[in-house]
């Protein structure tokens, strides 16, 4: 223990001495230079705020730069549209700030927002909508009755539906032009099921299904105090702002609570899948299941584990697929995680058509080595150093702490979270990472989706297994008719 | 101290809407730039906050310098700067270089009759791809894989990562501030001492590579055979990422008589921006940068690419939807109006406002998107200003030509409006001003403008500068640039897939 104690003085003393007089101390190898221990750094953290309507705020000085910059998180998204209406929250979220206020049209705000160099943007994912401003501070108050207009009496004009409508038939009209877009889509659909809200697209017929009535009911069933978490960050004083926002959200009555959610996942038969693409020369290989939610008591061993097997250029994924065997590019993966449903378990990579079959049993054998190799204690300790080392750079910004602390309200995470997850990864012991992968990671239990032009293979798909074919002809537009069928006789 | 003058200009800047001067000001204040004595240009940039730094080192060479034949060189490099060095990446590197210069020697002999045009012997040929191959298997076994980047990564590199544009090659991450050091001796060892190992295995990632970002890709197909037509003399007519000729034929000498070539102190730039002070800094950066050794300027000369007095084409017929593209050449950035053509650009295709959304989007109701940008395929020579629609399901390439034309028109004959004109000069100062709030985005930038103009002050000079752009230099310039002769049009036409196209090898049923 005095020992330790002496090193460590020893190695403060020979930092103020580098830096002192670095010409005495050139290193000749990356193992002599000294590295001092960092300073303690204590981030500011945001206030919170909770209004007694239940909307949740965040406020983050930083005074850095003459800027504002806000976002309200709305509980609530795609994944609870109806599967008749696929594409509803994409297009609610786009119609939302082009549609307009009830007292200026959506174009009228862009000249207006435009001229200030400001932004307020809407958008949505799976499990919310949010809306966001970015401003020059003199323009905060300006910006911000925009924001708050469009929060609370959007328009969505017609013409706005109409026009997002036709730029989603433009991109469902693309969708299989681009070898990751179809990786990606068909991917979700094998971990989770075809019809599973996380994985299921939009089709014309359920794009043209959607009606400005539905956008209304949405946000009249969302947008409410309740379901709202509001975060800014930026050049302001927090008590004056608090002062604002309980003054302009105070009065506003809570909505009815949100039911919650029932998502089922249904993973397709493990074994071979296949979309033929004969205008390319190279095959996508995407290997996936279900992985495992944030609060699991493994998720700190999978991240190690996932680090150690498909992370970095340090990791085996990259170290024997692309630098021994030269077979990829881009390659990488492991066990998915997410904060309130399971992520997918996921490998991928991209090679040439004629070494498909040789990489795809790379990487099985990459998986089956987990368990007759297990992630060694030095692997380990390199994967919880790159983790811990760069663990800092999750909180290194005003609003990178804000954004965490948003999320963590969200999903119901400790505020601390972030803090636990460091003590956490810092625990895990090579016999957590073993039992981990042992636990997620099976080569028998993953769909193997092959994307690329069969003709030129090393091998047949089929002599690994039975191959099922995936169609991806996209269906026609209600009333027109199908595509003449790309394969006759099929 | 510094972080009161830069509250007080923040004040400033609020109370007089945004006012570059007063910005470069306060960061005249927070930079130091030092020549090195052999040639080196460092600039730090002092951004007081969290105990973390992100540096760029510029090296003022890209594809565009790839020696005839060996398109893909520069970025090939690139790849082979994450590959160790004599004393990281090897378990003995006097060993390994002997074994490695067999490697070449086996090679240079296999490629010798591999090109043979007349009486090539293909037993031979086999027999020395083989004994190439044998002298790789032999080198390998001095290589311990990867360490280069496993000691940044166990570090806590955050953001690692390069690219090699056809105008320069940029190389970053960010580190905690204690490892600043650690930085300074890794980053020029990796410029002093660069090793050439597992070269040929790296050089098949990168057809890799190829194939993923061009080869298996519609939009990548058509612009490499669009800036293929557009230019004809000049390098910019090649691919960055190289020809697949090329990539299968240069070597591991080859790259190193690039990095010896081009990467010389006087032809690079590192910034450092970050939680640093200057005077503790600096001093540790001159020690090890100051290292490498002094090298004479490269020549960096190039064909000009003529005038161009017909209208090109290029047509791909190919399964995706169809694309409209077209670009007309300009002058390079230095030019007088490279700002003029920076509003132009911001004025037809920044966000909803700007006139081609108005017009091909919003009214017309022809196109998903369209917007026209500067800088194709690079901004240090000559290049293109272009323009791009992509139609709606039911419209065409040609539709999209038309209607671009119109816009273009409009710019040409009637003077843009005073609100335009503003929205163009407050965007520009509130996006310079949003960026300055980003290690990686200032190190990249400075370094950047530190390169290309010797004075990172450009950085915000030009955006006064589009301060002094007119509506009359808008006129003037659309209509000397914009103009048929000047144009090379490349066009996706969506044709069906033959009918037998049904793949051989899937085996599914």
């Amino acid at each position: 223990m005095r020992r330790f104690a002496l090193l460590l003085s020893f190695a403060l003393l020979a930092g103020l001495l580098v830096q002192a007089s670095p010409a005495a101390a050139q290193a000749t190898d990356w193992q002599q230079v000294n590295i001092p221990p960092l300073p303690a750094f204590h981030p500011q953290v945001p206030k919170r705020v909770v209004l007694p309507n239940g909307m949740v705020i965040f406020l983050q000085e930083d005074h850095e730069l003459p800027l504002i910059d806000g976002i309200a998180r709305i509980r609530g998204g795609s994944r609870s549209e109806p599967a008749d209406k696929t594409g509803l929250i994409d297009m609610y979220s786009d119609v939302w700030r082009t549609g307009g206020t009830k007292t200026q049209t959506g174009d009228q705000l862009d000249d207006y927002l435009e001229i200030r160099a400001a932004k307020v943007e809407t958008s949505g994912t799976a499990d919310s909508t949010t809306i966001s401003f970015s401003c020059l501070k003199a323009d905060f108050d300006d910006v911000f009755k925009v924001f708050d207009d469009v929060l609370r009496t959007p328009e969505f004009r017609n013409d706005k539906l109409e026009l997002v409508q036709r730029q989603y038939f433009d991109a469902i009209s693309r969708r299989n032009d681009d070898v990751d877009e179809i990786v990606g889509r068909e991917s979700a659909k094998l971990a989770y099921g075809a019809q599973n809200p996380y994985a299921r697209v939009a089709e014309y017929k359920t794009v043209a299904a959607v009606t400005r009535q539905d956008l209304v009911d949405w946000h009249h069933s969302h947008v409410n105090p309740n379901n709202i978490i509001l975060g800014i960050v930026g050049d302001f004083d927090s008590a004056a702002l608090e002062a604002k926002l309980r003054q302009t959200y105070g009065a506003w009555p809570k909505g009815p609570a949100l039911k919650p959610e029932t998502i089922e996942f249904t993973p397709a038969k493990p074994g071979f899948y296949l979309v033929e693409k004969d205008d390319v020369n190279q095959s996508s290989i995407s290997m996936v299941g279900v992985g495992i939610r944030r609060d699991n008591p493994d998720y700190y061993a999978v991240r190690v584990f996932n680090e150690a097997f498909g992370g970095g250029f340090s990791s085996r994924l990259f170290r024997t697929i692309r630098t021994e065997k030269g077979l990829a590019y881009s390659v990488g993966g492991g066990i998915g995680t997410a904060f309130d449903h399971p992520g997918m378990v996921r490998l991928g990579m991209g090679t040439k058509s004629a070494t498909t079959l040789e990489s795809i049993q790379a990487l099985d054998e990459q998986i089956d080595d987990v368990a007759t190799h297990p992630i060694t204690e030095a692997e380990i300790k390199l994967a919880k150093d790159a983790i811990l080392n760069s663990f800092i750079f999750n909180l290194d910004s005003p609003d990178k702490i804000l954004r965490e602390r948003m999320a963590y309200e969200f999903y119901g995470y400790p505020q601390d979270y972030l803090e636990k997850f460091r003590i956490g990864v810092d625990k895990v012991t090579p016999a957590d990472v073993a039992r981990a992968a042992s636990k997620y990671l099976h080569k028998d239990k993953l769909a193997v989706l092959v994307v690329g032009n069969s003709g030129e293979f090393d091998k047949p798909l089929s002599s690994l297994g039975p191959v099922t074919n995936i169609d991806i002809t996209i269906p026609p537009p209600p009333g027109e008719q199908p595509e003449p069928p790309a394969k006759p006789g099929q | 101290m510094k972080h009161r003058a830069l509250k007080l200009v923040a004040l400033l800047l609020a109370l007089s809407a945004v006012a570059v001067a007063q910005d470069l000001a306060a960061f005249e204040k927070r930079i130091t730039v030092k020549k090195l004595d052999n040639g080196l240009t460092v600039v730090i940039c002092e951004r007081p906050g969290a105990p973390v730094f992100s540096f760029s080192t510029h090296v003022d060479a890209g594809s565009v310098q790839d020696p005839m034949g060996q398109t893909g060189l520069a970025h090939m490099f690139e790849h082979m700067a994450f590959k160790g060095t004599d004393k990281i990446g090897t378990t003995d590197y006097a060993a390994e270089k002997v074994a490695l210069a067999k490697v070449e020697t086996a090679y240079a002999a296999y490629i010798e009759e591999r090109d043979q045009r007349v009486g090539r012997d293909e037993q031979k040929l086999k027999d020395l791809q083989k004994a190439w191959q044998d002298d790789i298997a032999d080198a390998q076994k001095y290589v311990k894989p990867n360490e280069f980047p496993q000691i940044l990564e166990s570090n806590g590199a955050e953001d690692m990562n390069a690219s090699t544009s056809e105008d320069q090659t940029e190389y970053h991450y960010s580190f905690t501030e204690n490892r600043l050091e650690l930085w300074a001796y890794l980053e020029s060892e990796r410029f002093m001492h660069p090793v050439m190992r597992e070269f040929y295995k790296e050089r098949n990632v990168v057809i890799e590579e190829r194939r993923m970002r061009i080869d298996s890709n519609p939009v990548g197909r058509l612009v490499e055979q669009f800036t293929a037509a557009a230019f004809q003399a000049h390098p910019y007519h090649r691919p960055g990422v190289g020809w697949i000729s090329d990539l299968n034929t240069f070597s591991a000498t080859d790259a190193q008589n690039f990095f010896d070539k081009y990467y010389v102190p006087s032809n690079m730039v590192v910034a450092v921006a970050g939680d640093v002070k200057a005077a503790e800094a600096l001093p540790i950066i001159e020690e090890y940068f100051g290292r490498i050794p002094a090298r004479p300027q490269p020549d960096e000369r190039t064909t000009n690419e003529p005038p161009q007095n017909s209208e090109r084409r290029v047509i791909l017929y190919d399964r995706a939807q169809p694309l409209y593209l077209e670009g007309y050449h300009r002058p390079d950035y230095r030019d007088k109006d490279d700002n003029v053509y920076d509003a132009i650009a911001d004025l037809m295709s920044n966000g909803r406002t700007s006139r081609l959304y108005r017009a091909l989007v919003r009214d017309k109701k022809i196109a998903a998107y369209s917007a026209g940008f500067t800088g194709l395929p690079g901004h240090k020579y000559p290049h293109l200003f272009a323009f791009y629609a992509v139609p709606l399901p039911g419209h065409t390439p040609q539709e999209m030509a038309d209607a671009i034309h119109v816009e273009i028109d409009r710019l040409k004959k009637e003077d843009i409006s005073d609100e335009e004109l503003k929205m163009i000069r407050t965007r520009a100062k509130a996006n310079l001003l949003r960026g300055l709030d980003d290690n990686e985005g200032l190190a990249s930038d400075l370094a950047l403008y530190q390169a290309r103009y010797d004075d990172w002050r450009e950085l915000f000079h030009q955006v006064e500068n589009l301060d002094k752009v007119s509506k009359a230099d808008i006129r003037r310039v659309a209509n000397q640039t914009f103009v048929p002769t000047n144009r090379t049009v490349g066009i996706i036409e969506t044709v069906a897939p033959p009918p037998a196209a049904a793949g051989q090898n899937g085996g599914g049923q």
